[in-house]
This record gives structure tokens, sequence and C-alpha cells, in this order.
């Protein structure tokens, strides 16, 4: 397959960060154009080109920005943008290098929407632990604000924009958009029932867009090439470029930008190198630690694109972290380690959450020793019945599939397990889980 | 390991002010936000840069600095695991046992760097230069295990690279080290 690369394209060139360099790489190249179009029409090219949200949810962009009021319905309040920088969904790393190698071309994206929603202030969410993007991502602004880039009468269109970067501080929820809104305006990173949607009603009740690091770098180069030109990449449903990140047990993990509808076994044999000498494939997790997990054989017969995932194999292409573990992995570990996971992030705000996600883990932890009975499977398959979409955000569900998935899929682990502590395999009694095992080689 | 930032806030060090040279820094951020609760993560942040870890009097400060009551901070400090609220070592090695990690060794990492630093059961080794903690994914699966030491990243770790970058530490020269795959993206298996 024949793609340009929208995303990473710039990533190679030295100093691309940099404000020069990446003019000279034709990043804010598309700026004034785009500034000189009506909102609308940026709203409609957007809508046109199909892009999908990059976060994990795939939410149409163009639609979702259509959704903010207009100026006369908006009762004198202003319109934020926030880009999602968060990051934190175990498996994704891309957003990390779209910011550390290529910061200006997500700023053009920002300038870009923000003039198409009508915002005049946004926000950059990037989580904590990204200290060191956080410095370089305050240049860029910098940089871009002494070039006439930000700030008033953008490029002499009469286009304002204001952006500042707002840094975390360890918070795995607060990359659910309600959560990181609440975090924004200095409270803790809470979720919030939806509806209202911030695109009515978000930071401080105005009309707030919220958008990935990755969907809002691809902005630029639709409106450069023009919606269709960005619906002849990939599939019918997701057109378009995207990013992977791909990790686990691969000979070249890294993070590979390739059109949508990619057959996942190339992306895995090909660009990922292959699995290491002499293994064989278990398992793939494809978007992310939340999402199901995948067999071989729904591997081998999937694409990835939004559509494929989920009529082959019941999962999301969500993120777009794909974990690959081969024959040497306890899967039943790598579940509880997921779990340990979520029983740490959950915000607290719902019981099926906050009790269950701690409960799983130490069912899980109990069937890793050797120590669990039949009855425990049942009460863990309940307990994910009982999380799913009975919470106010998406995060109790981002546990309960894999709990799912992992059962649905590769029970004969799990019963091994039980049959093990049934024979007395058992590894000692199992109290309290304080500390994982080794998940693999 | 029981972690510093979970810790309930430890004794006092008294009241504090801003620096003098920092107020402008402190006015900037409060201009950034349309109300001034908007402006304690930051000022959290700033606060911890100052004085390393947060107790109840930098809290305060935070509380007078954007008008709302001390335990309005509180509550902001202690649900984000970044913010101290006790001291930890000179250096803070966070190592990532998530599942990516998990799968390529972070265990076998984590064990070797408990011996190496000789660390007690709250992750402090005995000369207050390190605390070791677990935490979790840290965005940096592909480049997996890798560990976080203060506000750097340090990938693809192995038990020698580990003894290297702690040498490093030790010495007091550490952070120069070169860190090639901070700036690649992909990392083939040699
Ligand atoms: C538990 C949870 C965690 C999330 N974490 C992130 C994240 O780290 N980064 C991100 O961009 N979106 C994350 N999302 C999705 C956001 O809520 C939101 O849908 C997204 O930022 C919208 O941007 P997009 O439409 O451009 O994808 C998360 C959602 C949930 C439920
Ligand atoms: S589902 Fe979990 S993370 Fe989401 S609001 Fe409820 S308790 Fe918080
Ligand atoms: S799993 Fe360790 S960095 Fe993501």
């Amino acid at each position: 397959m024949d793609f340009p690369r929208i995303l990473s394209g710039n990533w190679e060139t030295p100093n691309s960060h940099t404000l020069p360099v990446a003019r000279s790489l034709g990043v804010y190249g598309r700026l004034e154009k785009a500034l000189r179009m009506q909102p609308t029409e940026i709203v409609q090219v957007v809508k046109d080109s199909g892009l999908r949200g990059r976060g994990g949810a795939g939410f149409p962009t163009g639609m979702k920005w259509s959704f903010v009021p207009g100026p006369d319905k908006r009762g004198g309040k202003p319109v934020y943008l926030l880009c999602n920088a968060d990051e934190s969904e175990p498996g994704t790393f891309k957003d990390r290098y779209c910011m550390w190698k290529d910061p200006h071309l997500m700023i053009e994206g920002m300038i870009i929407a923000a003039h198409a929603i009508g915002c005049k202030v946004g926000y950059v969410y990037i989580r904590g632990e990204f200290r060191y993007i956080y410095d370089r991502l305050w240049e860029a602004v910098h940089e871009a604000r002494a070039a006439g880039l930000l700030g008033n009468n953008i490029l002499g269109t009469g286009v304002d924009f204001e952006l500042h970067i707002h840094l975390g501080a360890g918070a795995y929820i607060c990359g659910e958009e309600t959560a990181l809104i609440s975090s924004l305006e200095g409270f803790k990173g809470q979720p919030k029932l939806k509806p209202p949607f911030p695109a009515v009603e978000g930071a401080w009740r105005a009309p707030t867009i919220v958008n990935n690091v990755e969907t809002l770098s691809a902005v630029p180069w639709i409106i450069e090439h023009g919606a269709a030109a960005y619906k002849a990449l990939g599939t019918e449903k997701s057109p378009g470029t995207k990013l992977f990140s791909c990790s686990g047990h691969i000979r070249k993990p890294g993070v590979y930008e390739v059109a949508l509808g990619y057959p996942m076994k190339d992306l895995i044999e090909k660009e990922c190198g292959g699995l290491l000498p002499g293994r064989t494939m278990k398992a793939v997790i494809p978007g992310g630690s939340s999402v199901p997990i995948m067999t071989p054989a729904e591997v081998y017969a999937c694409t990835m694109d939004y559509e494929s995932i989920s009529t082959v194999a019941g999962s999301y292409l969500g993120s777009g972290g794909m974990i690959v573990m081969d024959d040497t992995t306890d899967l039943v570990a790598a579940l509880a380690n997921l779990l340990r996971f979520y029983a740490h992030e959950s915000c607290g705000q719902c019981t099926p959450c906050r009790e269950g996600c701690g409960w799983m883990y130490h069912i899980l932890c109990r069937v890793r020793d050797n120590c669990a009975t039949a009855e425990d499977l049942v009460t863990l398959k309940d307990l994910a019945d009982n999380i799913h979409s009975k919470t106010i955000c998406f995060f109790g569900a981002s546990a309960a599939m894999p709990v799912q998935s992992f059962l649905l899929k590769f029970k004969a682990d799990f019963i091994a397990r039980i049959e093990a502590a049934s024979k007395g395999i058992a590894s000692g009694t199992h109290i309290a889980p304080p500390s994982p095992a080794t998940v693999g080689a | 390991m029981s972690s510093p930032h979970d810790a309930p806030v430890a004794a006092s060090r008294g009241p504090v002010e801003w620096p003098e040279t920092l107020l402008p820094q402190v006015q900037d951020i409060l201009s950034r936000y349309p109300t001034k609760q908007a402006a304690v993560m930051p000022l959290l942040w700033l606060a911890q840069d100052i004085w390393d870890w947060l107790d109840l009097d930098v809290m305060r400060l935070v509380a007078r600095t954007i008008e709302v009551p001390p335990s309005q901070v509180h509550a902001v400090a202690s649900f984000y695991s970044m913010f101290k609220k006790a001291p930890t070592g000179k250096y803070l090695v966070q190592v990532c046992q998530t599942l990516s990690c998990a799968l390529v060794g972070a265990e076998g990492i984590i064990k070797h760097l408990e011996k190496a630093l000789d660390v007690d059961a709250h992750g402090n080794s005995k000369d207050g230069l390190f605390t070791l903690l677990r935490v979790e994914c840290l965005a940096s699966c592909g480049s997996a295990p890798m560990m976080q030491v203060n506000e750097h990243f340090y990938e693809r770790l192995t038990p020698e690279t580990c003894d290297q970058i702690i040498a490093g530490l030790r010495s007091g020269k550490p952070l120069s080290l070169p860190r090639p795959e901070v700036d690649v993206w992909t990392f083939p298996v040699s």
C-alpha cells in the first residue's frame, strides 16, 4: 500500500520540533488558507474527510465540531478547545512522538480547529510524567507567538487564538474528557455524567471540544489536500492514516503510521519484524489495554480499521496500541497485571468500578497463584458483567472488557489454574496480592 | 514499596511565602485561566519545584494564592499521585510495571534495582539518594522495560544499563548520559 505519512512524515528530520525547521517542512503552510476560510467551511471539509477521533472512541471529528452552539446560541460564553495529551492507556505511546518530534503540526491543527469552532483560548492537557515534553511544547508556543502564529490577528487574518499548556499530575482517568475538564478547572479529575456533552457544556460550563493530539495533527493535511484526498486513503468507513503503537513480543516494537485497512498480519510481520525466533503467537490486544483481546485466528483475518476489528474480533481499534503476546506468555498473570492497573486508577466515584476492579484483581491474583476455585471464575465473570455499562464513565467497561474477553477466548488457561489448585499444585496460601508475578519471558 | 505520593501529609515545615523572584511566574500562571481555582495544579507544581514536597503549609500558601479553603487544595493534591505528600530521595526512580513492560522483563529490572539500590520496604535507600517506586504505564511501551528518574525517561533497560545509570546518578553527573531512545520511535531488536 502506498500512502503519505501525514503524521510522522517530519519525524526523521533533525530538529523538526523547532519552528524554522518545521516551517521548512511545510508546517503552518496551510494556516493562512485555513484562517481565511469560513469556520463552517472548515467543519464541512473535516466532516467530508471522514476523520475520526484517534483518542480511542473513533467519533467523527467534523460532526463533533458541528455540535458547538453558534455564537448567537451561547449566551455570550466563550468556546474552549482542549487537546487531550494525557496518553495513559497502557500500550499507547504515539502522542508522545507527535509532540516530541512535531509539536508545531499539532499547534497548527489546534489553531485551525479553534477557528472552525470559534474558540479564542485553548489548552493542551499533557500527562504529568511528560514533563520533558511539556517544556518542549511551551518552547514551541513561545516560538509561534513570537512569529505571530499565536496571539492576536494571526498572520493578519483577524483571527485570535491563545494557547496554554497544562501539566497533569499522574491520573489515568484524566484522559477521559469530562475528567480532563474537571482537572483543568482545578478539581479532582473525576468524570461527570453525559449529557450534557462537553461540546454543549464543558470547561467552565462553556462549549468545549476535546480532541486527541493525533486527531488535531491530521487536520492541516486535510485542509491542504482536501477531504477527497484524505478519504481516498484507508477504507470507506475508516479513512486516512493512523499511528499504531506496537509493543510486546515483537522484533521491532515502535510507532508505525499506516493507512487504515492495513492487514494486521502485515503490520505484525512486516513493520514489527514478526515474532521472536521460535515463538508462536498466543494473543494480541489491538487497541490499548482496555479493548477485548484477539486470538491468532482473528488477527490473521483482520485489517487495522474500526469496522474489521469489531466485526471479525468483537474488539476495537481504540487508541491503536497493539500489544503482541507470544506462547511464553502467562495470560492469567497478564490479565492480573491489567486489573492491578484498573484497580489502582479507578477514580472511586462509582461503587461497581471502585469495588469491582479491586475485587476482580484479587480474584485474578488467586487464580494466578493457583489458589482459586471454579466458583471464583463465575464470580469474576459476574463482576465484569455488572460493571460494564453501569458506571458514570467508560472506565468501568474498559476494566470489564479485558476480563470478559480473556475468559471467553482463553478459558482453558484459567481452567488449567483451577485444576492445578484443586490438585494442590498451589504456590502457597494467597491472602492479599502484594506484588505481581512475572508475566512472560 | 509504599508510595510517598499516597502517604498522609507528614510534619509541617512552618509558614512559607512565594520567593520574590517567582512572583511574576505566579501571576503568569494565574493569568492563563478564567478562574483562580484552575491555577491550583500549576501552582502545586511550582511549589513542588521549590520545596520538593508538599506539606500543609505549602498547601495553605497555594490556597491563599487562589483564594479557596486549604481543604480544597488538599483534596486536589491528594488525588494526583505525582504530587508528593512526603519527602523522597534525591532521585525518584519509578519503574513501569504494566503489561507491555512486564512482558519483556520489568519484574527482573525491579528486582535488580531493589538489590542494587539496597532499598528498604518503603523503597528508600540508606544514603537518602534514591526512592524506588513501581508505577503504571508511562507511555514508553515500545521501548520497554523503562523507568523514569525525576523527569527523565530511561528506556530499553537491561541490568547492565541500570547499573550504569545508577553509577552516573551516584557520581553526581548523571542526567547527561546519552538517552538516544528518547529520540527514536522504532526499536529493532539486534
Ligand atoms: C478511561 C478513559 C481514558 C481515556 N484516555 C484518553 C487519553 O489518554 N487520550 C485521549 O486522547 N483520549 C482518551 N480517552 C478518550 C477521551 O475521553 C475522548 O474521547 C477523546 O480525547 C476525544 O478525542 P478524539 O475525538 O480526537 O479521539 C479516554 C477515555 C476513557 C473513558
Ligand atoms: S467508572 Fe470508575 S473511573 Fe469512571 S467515574 Fe466511575 S469510578 Fe470513576
Ligand atoms: S507498559 Fe510500561 S511504559 Fe507502557
